[in-house]
């Protein structure tokens, strides 16, 4: 097929917005422990201009990583963040499901 | 994730060429493998990351890598340019299918009903030996014709697809499975067909239809433990 509307390509789409001069941070989820919804490998793109596509989680830690992301996309720094039951904020942030995440957050430059 | 990588990473997909990125956590340092010059152990991992398609976290020496596996998009060959491929076509290509149609029937095979779709007219023996079915392939024969569909699943068989279906009911597959055995396939790999394809939800509408081959075609890729299939249907 001419077009591939994978919808699972987060990477595409974040190198279409970067080409459209975007600027774009993409977090992953590198690892996971108990019940996380999504596997390592999952990514969630989003622009300073507040574009956002695909997910970390179930929805519950989007807001926050998209926080991050915009502290990355400003310092241009790398972030390994910890998601989970042993972390007071993510359950601020409502990890409810029990699960336990690393999410890198990098900026596509 | 630096320019040129994310152009690498970009070009690799477009070529279809399995590739992985190796991030170092936490600094962030990337690179793409298959690379020669890469470190031995950090090169079989990446390995079998493709090979189990898996993404994941590792640590290798005293160093943590995270390799992010990107295969290239799983092929679902359809033989048969019929009304159900029409359903099913877009439907795959939103699971990230990479489609080919295959019909040697121009009629069928045409432009207006299957746009964007990689349409090959050569006979299905033909067309399967230049598409060389791979682990990462899926065949559906979908012609109800012996001399369409009996081909392609004779090449499926002899390929390491991992899902092969054939549209049908039980009575034509079982037609079917007497034919395949005098073409010498054994009772063992014959039963690689799901024959009748698709989940059992007694689906009518071609829609319908696709949404069943294509929930089995998940569970096959997937593991997903399914329930067997009933051998007769209680009459109603």
């Amino acid at each position: 097929m001419t077009a591939n509307p994978d919808s699972d390509d987060i990477l595409s789409t974040a190198a279409a917005w970067v080409a459209q001069g975007e600027q774009v941070a993409i977090a992953t989820v590198t690892e996971t422990w108990g019940s996380s919804p999504r596997p390592a490998g999952s990514q969630l793109a989003v622009t300073k201009s507040g574009r956002m596509a695909g997910s970390v989680s179930g929805g519950c830690i989007e807001g926050a990583v998209a926080e991050i992301a915009m502290k990355t996309i400003e310092t241009g720094t790398p972030q390994l963040m910890d998601f989970g039951i042993t972390d007071e904020r993510a359950w601020e942030v409502g990890l409810a499901c029990g699960g336990k995440l690393k999410v890198f957050v990098e900026k596509l430059s | 994730m630096t320019p040129e990588t994310l152009k690498a990473l970009t070009e690799a997909r477009a070529a279809k060429r399995p590739i992985v990125v190796a991030t170092k956590l936490p600094s962030g340092e990337q690179l793409l493998l298959p690379d020669p010059a890469a470190p031995a152990e950090l090169a079989a991992a990446a390995t079998k990351a493709l090979d189990r398609d898996e993404s994941g976290t590792h640590v290798i020496g005293n160093e943590t890598w995270f390799l992010h596996a990107y295969n290239p998009p799983l092929r679902l060959i359809i033989v048969g340019a019929v009304h159900i491929a029409q359903a099913l076509v877009p439907m795959a290509a939103h699971l990230g299918l990479a489609v080919i149609v295959v019909d040697p029937r121009r009629s069928f095979a045409t432009e207006e009903r299957f746009p964007n779709v990689t349409v090959s007219s050569e006979w299905p023996d033909d067309a399967m030996d230049e598409l060389k079915p791979d682990v990462r392939t899926a065949v559906v024969t979908l012609t109800h014709d012996p001399k369409l569909d009996d081909p392609a699943l004779d090449r499926a068989l002899k390929s390491p697809a991992f899902y092969i279906g054939a549209l049908g009911s039980r009575r034509t597959h079982a037609r079917r499975v007497a034919r395949l055995k005098e073409l010498g396939h054994t009772d063992e790999a014959i039963a690689r067909i799901k024959g009748p394809v698709g989940l059992d939800l007694g689906a009518i509408t071609a829609p319908e239809i696709a949404v069943s081959i294509l929930a089995e075609f998940v569970a096959a890729r997937r593991n997903g433990a399914l329930a067997p299939k009933q051998p007769e249907k209680q009459a109603a």
